[in-house]
């Protein structure tokens, strides 16, 4: 009884949850317009959806965005998280709080902020994409730290002394003793940056180009504006990334669990040889 | 100087960071504050700051958002402290797997879901506009729900057995062990939710906008200012805000921490 309770439960919160994306992945099919009469199946959408240069700009730009805020993002906060973990405690409570501010502020305040110093102080043109790429750095960067610092505590800190020992220099130690322990963490902050720059909205809107939008900002028009062309073909791309999110966290599990794996058996190995 | 002088040090990786912390995190609110009280010439005034306490209408909005944020809060732990306890507690085979259908919605585009949210609702209530409130923390639950589960999930998961043993061998019934041991072990997980939730509820305007809602909270305000380039009072707003979000923080304490891991890093 009590499991049928929470399992039932846990069916409806799914359903709350998908039932919405789901019956708009349905119609996505069909030649419909609204919800409500299905009008026979068709790919036009689809079609619209990888056809229109505008919406196809719109989803390629989304993604470099993502990937190039990512990638400094990383680099940076990776360095920032290896580099204050070295550092005086004093250095390292002040890194800490300034990180922690882009985490907990709300996205409006920091791109009001960013917005404000950027272009309406120092006059950098929006057109030049540099506030919105800082912009979108600054809503990831933290975030990298955040996941690279609990691998450098987790690190065998005798690790990088014996290189040193051994006559690496402190670069080659770093690049070839540190770094490949906190790829991990490397790589989680790198994943939850693109899923954070993909889903933002308010960075984008007050520091993009006028000609330029994002997934979130032309959605946020389009639903303003009435034309059922873009509005079905955002039913389409809305399906395609729900498939491509499905497609990730498949092959994250195989990949995690396969890992999984590997370390049980070297476990078992080390096991073996004491 | 000499090259020689200049050595690598594990310490110097840290001045980039800390270089652009400083000019994009740490200068922007200082131009806040800067902002805040001056005027439009520049020169030292309070008129912001008092205008916005004087005026009914941000003071209104202000307090709509804070019980907004309240509400959507409630509803949120309601629906997901169940859904975190039975993925982690009830000993499901596959937990980890069903816990990602939970998790993945937090992956796809926001204004992508509340458009099919709104599809939804339209069918189902016609005219969005007729029950604003409802309608926005359903569209906010919604959309915030993944990051209520998770952090419960994440505290539940950690939550010691034996201690629960321990309490129902001593004599506590199911639910004195429920309100007593498990509810208040889990009270990290409850605050960093609380705070991935009620800030968002506060500020996300977008939500409001999609679903066609008349009212405005927090976040609208900045937004509107933004429009009509009115930079102090945008940033009196912000200032503002910023102040909320510094003192909830301060009350919650170190609940956020594991803050990456919220978000859906579960690499």
């Amino acid at each position: 009884m009590k499991k049928i309770l929470s399992y039932s439960w846990l069916a409806l919160v799914a359903l709350f949850m998908y039932i919405p994306v789901l019956v708009l992945a349905f119609y996505s099919f069909t030649e419909s317009t609204t919800i409500g009469a299905v009008r026979g199946f068709s790919l036009h959408n689809y079609v619209t959806l990888f056809t229109t240069e505008e919406l196809r700009d719109m989803i390629i730009g989304t993604v470099l965005l993502a990937l190039g805020a990512a990638v400094i993002a990383s680099i940076l906060g990776t360095m920032g998280a290896i580099g204050t973990f070295y550092s005086r405690s004093v250095t390292r409570t002040i890194v800490e709080t300034a990180n922690q501010v882009p985490v907990v502020n709300a996205d409006v305040v920091t791109a009001f902020s960013i917005c404000i110093l950027l272009i309406v102080v120092f006059g950098i043109e929006k057109n030049t994409f540099i506030p919105l790429v800082i912009g979108h750095v600054v809503l990831c960067a933290p975030f990298v730290y955040l996941s690279v610092m609990p691998r450098l505590k987790q690190m065998d800190s005798g690790l990088y002394e014996a290189a040193l020992d051994l006559g690496a220099t402190p670069f080659q130690a770093l690049y070839k003793i540190v770094i490949p322990q906190i790829v991990p963490g490397i790589v989680s902050g790198f994943m939850l940056s693109i899923t954070l720059s993909l889903d933002d909205y308010f960075i984008s809107t007050y520091t993009k180009p006028a000609t330029f939008d994002t997934i979130s900002t032309y959605v946020v028009n389009a639903t303003r504006g009435a034309q059922t062309e873009i509005k079905t073909a955002l039913w389409a791309l809305s399906t395609v990334i729900f498939l491509v999110v499905i497609l990730a966290v498949v092959i994250m599990n195989l990949a995690s669990g396969r890992q999984g794996k590997r370390q049980e058996v070297s476990l078992y190995e080390n096991r073996e040889k004491d | 100087m000499k090259m020689k002088n200049i050595r690598f040090s594990r310490k110097q990786l840290c001045i980039p960071y800390a270089l652009f912390l400083f000019c994009f995190v740490i200068l922007p609110l200082a131009v806040i504050v800067y902002y805040a009280f001056t005027d439009g010439s520049g020169r030292f005034t309070l008129a912001n700051l008092l205008s916005f306490f004087s005026n009914g209408n941000t003071i209104g909005t202000l307090c709509y958002s804070l019980v907004i944020a309240a509400a959507v809060t409630l509803v949120c732990l309601l629906i997901a402290y169940p859904v975190a306890y039975i993925l982690a507690r009830s000993g499901l085979k596959r937990g980890p797997v069903t816990l990602m259908l939970f998790i993945m919605p937090m992956w796809i585009n926001f204004t992508l879901r509340l458009t099919a949210l709104k599809e939804i609702l339209t069918v189902l209530e016609g005219n969005l506009s007729l029950h604003p409130f409802l309608n926005t923390v359903i569209a906010m639950t919604y959309d915030f729900l993944p990051f209520m589960i998770l952090p419960l999930y994440t505290t539940l998961l950690q939550l010691d057995e034996s201690l629960l043993e321990a309490a129902s061998d001593l004599g506590a019934g199911p639910a004195a062990v429920f309100f007593r041991v498990t509810l208040p072990l889990s009270m990290p997980g409850i605050i960093s939710g609380i705070t991935m939730t009620f800030l968002p509820a506060m500020t996300n305007y977008v939500i409001l906008d999609m679903i066609y809602n008349s009212t405005y909270i927090m976040g609208s305000l900045i937004g509107s200012y933004f429009n009509i380039y009115d930079w102090n009072n945008g940033s009196m707003i912000s200032l503002i805000l910023f102040a909320v979000i510094c003192i909830i923080t301060l009350i919650t304490g170190k609940g956020e921490r594991n803050n990456a891991e919220n978000r859906g890093a579960i690499l």
